[in-house]
């Protein structure tokens, strides 16, 4: 049966508009095909039926008829992710959440929103505005981006060195797991609302919660940034913040990129935490000019927001000093907005490296290693080596703050040697990331991008632990296979085996 | 086989002399860690994972006779044998040391840098890392910089059949693989052996200050909740009776300014600065005399103290005995008089049934001492709040993926893990 597509595609259907309605279940190609790819979009696959469910009711549904059937199920929120984290299965259910965005409830004294998978994250902002109230982590792509996804990704974004992540700022979520069924329990108690059930049936399960804790293993912090492989999320409470009365921000400019990557460090190591820290290099600057008009310098070879958030004392206060660490660290020029008109300026050309840099290429790769800062430095000489070497511009944009890094790899991928060409310079950065303490991903997932590189982060003991996890939530394996984690076979055939010598590490090395 | 892993009892200061000096011990000592855990797998039996010991109290835990379901008392495997700091420059804001290093070192260490944990975890007396993690209990400081589980950026740790394993890292934006450094938080040691650990460290406010109203509980759960929607530089709350009336405490953090223009809005009365400092270091190490009103150990107590976790919201819990309340509402003590098993159990019954309501959760976390009751007595409460059927089948199947064969702390976290 399961050579047979077209047999199963129509089973697939059948059963499918037997629960939800028809125009919530696409199959024809011209209605698969806007889902074909989400921001990683060099990768396409039409998904042989997708499910457009309006309530966590159709997608139990959906994910019935999945486990029933062994049909994988990819789950999808606006499909902005940038590592295949929603690329389809081209035998699976896609299952897009998009419908179900409604904010459920705000609640303005205990500062928490409720809200459905599909809520925009900028929405949920937008929703608590009147309240004076945000919802902290504003990943770049905020205004599509759905907080189910971000719950997937454990999305950052700009303002994560002082507010924290997804994981920092979600308090409960509820979700769809395909379990084994619950054996006999002691009835009461927390943490979900069906009783046992049977092998690969769906149940809800509740985790976190809206006190400051829940019992037994934090299993919400499994659940975010696990790309959609343990569960379906349905409902998501969120955490507000009291919106910072004022904000503003330094711009510095250095005649030397590893100086001001030294900036960096120095500005953390004198107490301050920004609510915002990010470098761009010339070549940055320079394309986002010629977009934007930020106004930056154009003869710095580096240039950093610092941005201060609070009360108008504490930014006052906070600016003074930032202002004297930077000079300190050999800054040669400061900018301080004077308003919030020249606030946003100064971010504007930040905020549109991605377009500007789309403008001056026909094609770019977007990088997103994470180090410890102190290898700032290093790692740009680096990236300048692979330039040479590989014949390739390469833009640099980081959230120096907390060591993540978007190298930006200009290419154009109708020369196959060019794509060629991009892939190996972004393996070799991400390699010398891994070298030197940091991570493959700081933000925006492994999906089908970093598969292979998560061989070289993790020994082959690590991957199994996690496939052990994987299947404790989803023994059949059906949610978003072949994505995040690698199988040894994988592994072995990338030629990029993690071997760690002897049984036992010699603990006179770095462990991390 | 006799536990005697305790072979490095003096404290190391620097990281970079530790671990040349002690390279060889090391790595002996994980090869017997792993070969005890090894032999424990193999013979079906569980070792009681332990630190400093402050914490035997909390949990299903040895202290309580008979409450693990096993026979005898099972192996202690000390931890604290793997000691020292590993890595710290302030300015990456994050530290590595091994599990068995005392808390009180660690602290030291990041204040003689200007930094802090946040999440003030209690020492009580001699807790180490590994300790603070396995608990996940978080102090004061809680409120509004975040709980233990928010610093915790990477493990290694040793599984049930004595490999090792490393999970997350140093840096705080890391989304390669599950974050099961993160999940260790909390899980009572239950999962594997915590050998090293990175947590993220905050440099020290530049100003605090603590001040101190009169209002009823009613008006403090309002009033806090309140002010924690404005931009506000909160950092710390208790509220008890004393005398009949009910007295908030508040402390503020953060730039010098902020915390001045705070104090002259908020008004209350500000207590002096060693005074705030005794009375916030009181609270988290439960010495505050609220936790021993009879002047007794606690573990000679006639009462249980209950922690009951709830959205900070939620009015006043319709329950008996005296209540202090954290965490601008979220955190509530209860200490219950108590003389007998089964009068605790109705209790627990009453107790779990009120915060599950309002959609909280009530740990027993310190047991009164009651006279002996014998192998035949009533069962006693789980110390944890129970789950509900498909999250606890959920979390054993978890739990079979870490540790197949219940080595680790078997019973502790529930009797059925």
């Amino acid at each position: 049966m399961l050579a047979d597509g077209v047999f199963r595609q129509s089973e697939v259907v059948a059963r499918l508009r037997a629960v939800l309605p028809a125009e919530s279940v696409l199959w024809q190609r011209e209605d698969t095909r806007p889902y074909e790819c989400d921001g990683l979009s060099a990768y396409r696959q039409l998904p042989m039926v997708v499910a457009l469910p309006r309530d966590e009711a159709e997608v139990m549904a959906v994910m019935r008829i999945c486990a029933a059937l062994k049909v994988p199920l990819v789950a999808r929120g606006a499909g902005t992710g940038l590592s295949g984290g929603a690329y389809p299965h081209a035998n699976g259910v896609l299952l897009s959440l998009a419908k179900m965005n409604r904010i459920l409830q705000l609640d303005p004294l205990a500062r928490v929103a409720r809200v459905q998978p599909g809520v925009r994250n900028a929405a949920i902002s937008e929703a608590a505005a009147p309240h004076g109230l945000y919802y902290a982590p504003d990943p770049s792509s905020q205004i599509a981006c759905s907080i189910g996804g971000n719950v997937a990704e454990n999305s950052g974004g700009v303002h994560c060195l002082k507010y924290g992540l997804t994981v920092n700022n979600v308090l409960r979520v509820r979700a769809l797991v395909l379990g084994e069924g619950a054996g006999e329990g002691e009835g009461a108690g927390v943490g979900a609302d069906t009783s046992a059930g049977q092998r690969g049936q769906p149940e809800i399960i509740e985790f976190g919660s809206e006190a400051p804790d829940a019992p037994g293993l934090d299993m919400l912090a499994l659940l975010i940034g696990s790309e959609g492989m343990l569960a379906v999320v349905t409902e998501i409470s969120v955490k507000l913040l009291p919106r910072p009365q004022l904000a503003r921000c330094v711009l510095a400019a250095f005649d030397d990129v590893e100086r001001a990557g030294e900036a960096v460090a120095a500005v953390i190591a004198a107490g301050i935490i920004p609510a915002g820290l990010e470098m761009m290099d010339q070549p940055a600057t320079h394309a986002v000019e010629q977009f934007v008009h930020a106004g930056y310098p154009m003869d710095a070879a580096a240039i950093l927001l610092c941005e201060a958030d609070g009360t108008p004392e504490e930014v006052e206060e906070e600016i003074a000093r930032m202002t004297e660490v930077l000079r300190g660290a050999g800054a040669t020029e400061f900018r301080i907005s004077r308003d919030e008109a020249e606030r946003l300026r100064f971010w504007s050309g930040r905020k549109a490296a991605f377009p500007a840099v789309g403008r001056i290429s026909p094609d770019y790769y977007c990088m997103d290693g994470t180090i410890p800062r102190k290898h700032l430095g290093r790692i740009l000489r680096f990236i300048a080596q692979m330039e040479t070497k590989y014949g390739l511009r390469c833009p640099n944009v980081f959230h120096a703050g907390d060591g993540n890094l978007h190298p930006l790899i200009l290419f154009n991928a109708n020369d196959p040697d060019q794509l060629h060409r991009t892939e190996q310079f972004a393996a070799e950065v991400l390699e010398q990331c891994i070298a030197v303490g940091g991570t493959v991903t700081g933000e925006h997932g492994v999906g089908i991008e970093k598969i292979n590189q998560m061989c070289q982060q993790f020994s082959a003991p690590e991957l199994a632990q996690f496939r052990a996890l994987k299947l404790a939530f989803d023994p059949d394996g059906l949610l978003n296979p072949d994505k995040n984690i690698p199988s040894l076979h994988r592994c072995a055939e990338f030629g990029g085996m993690h071997i760690r010598g002897g049984e036992l590490p010699f603990p006179e090395l770095p462990r991390f | 086989m006799t536990p005697n892993t305790h072979t490095n009892t003096h404290t190391d200061t620097h990281a970079d002399t530790h671990a040349d000096t002690h390279a060889d011990s090391g790595i002996d000592l994980l090869a017997n860690y792993a070969r005890r855990i090894r032999a424990a797998a193999a013979e079906g039996r569980s070792l009681h994972v332990r630190g400093g010991g402050s914490k035997d109290f909390y949990g299903n835990g040895p202290a309580a006779p008979g409450l693990s379901g096993a026979a005898e008392s099972p192996e202690v495997l000390d931890t604290r044998g793997w000691h020292g700091i590993l890595a710290y420059e302030p300015s990456e804001l994050v530290i590595t040391a091994r599990a068995g290093t005392p808390l009180a070192l660690l602290q030291q260490t990041l204040a003689e840098a200007g930094q802090y944990l946040p999440c003030e975890s209690p020492l009580f007396g001699s807790a180490t890392l590994g300790g603070m993690v396995a608990a996940g209990l978080s102090g004061p400081g809680r409120m509004a910089a975040g709980a233990v589980r928010d610093f915790v950026l990477g493990a290694t740790l040793m599984d049930g059949q004595g490999e090792i394993k490393r999970f997350g890292g140093t840096v705080m934006k890391n989304v390669a693989g599950y974050d099961v450094a993160r999940a260790l938080t909390g899980s009572m040691g239950t999962l594997g052996l915590l050998l090293d650990l990175s947590v993220k460290t905050l440099p020290l406010a530049p100003a605090e200050a603590t001040l101190c109203f009169e209002l009823d509980q009613p008006g403090m759960i309002e009033q806090l909740n309140r002010w924690s929607a404005q931009p506000l530089p909160l950092s710390a709350s208790l509220w008890q009776l004393r005398d009949g009336a009910g007295v908030l405490h508040l402390r503020l953090r953060g730039a010098q300014a902020a915390v001045a223009a705070a104090c002259q809005r908020l008004g209350g009365e500000r207590l002096d600065d060693s005074a705030a400092t005794q009375l916030w270091d009181d609270v988290r190490e439960q010495r505050h005399r609220w936790f021993s009103p009879q002047g007794k150990p606690q573990d000679s107590c006639s009462e249980d103290l209950w922690r009951i976790a709830v959205p900070s919201t939620t009015p006043a819990l319709d329950l008996d005995g005296p209540t202090l309340i954290e965490w601008a509402g979220g955190l509530r003590w209860l200490r219950v008089a108590v003389s007998s098993v089964a009068e605790r159990m109705a209790q627990a019954a009453l107790i779990r049934a009120t915060a599950e309501r309002v959609g909280g959760h009530a740990t027993l976390f310190r047991r009164a001492s009651l006279a002996a009751e014998g192998a035949t007595g009533p069962a006693e409460p789980e110390a944890f709040h129970p789950l509900k059927p498909a999250m606890m089948a959920l979390q054993q199947r978890l739990k079979h993926a870490f540790d197949p064969h219940r080595v680790f702390n078997r019973g502790r976290l529930y009797r059925a893990f």
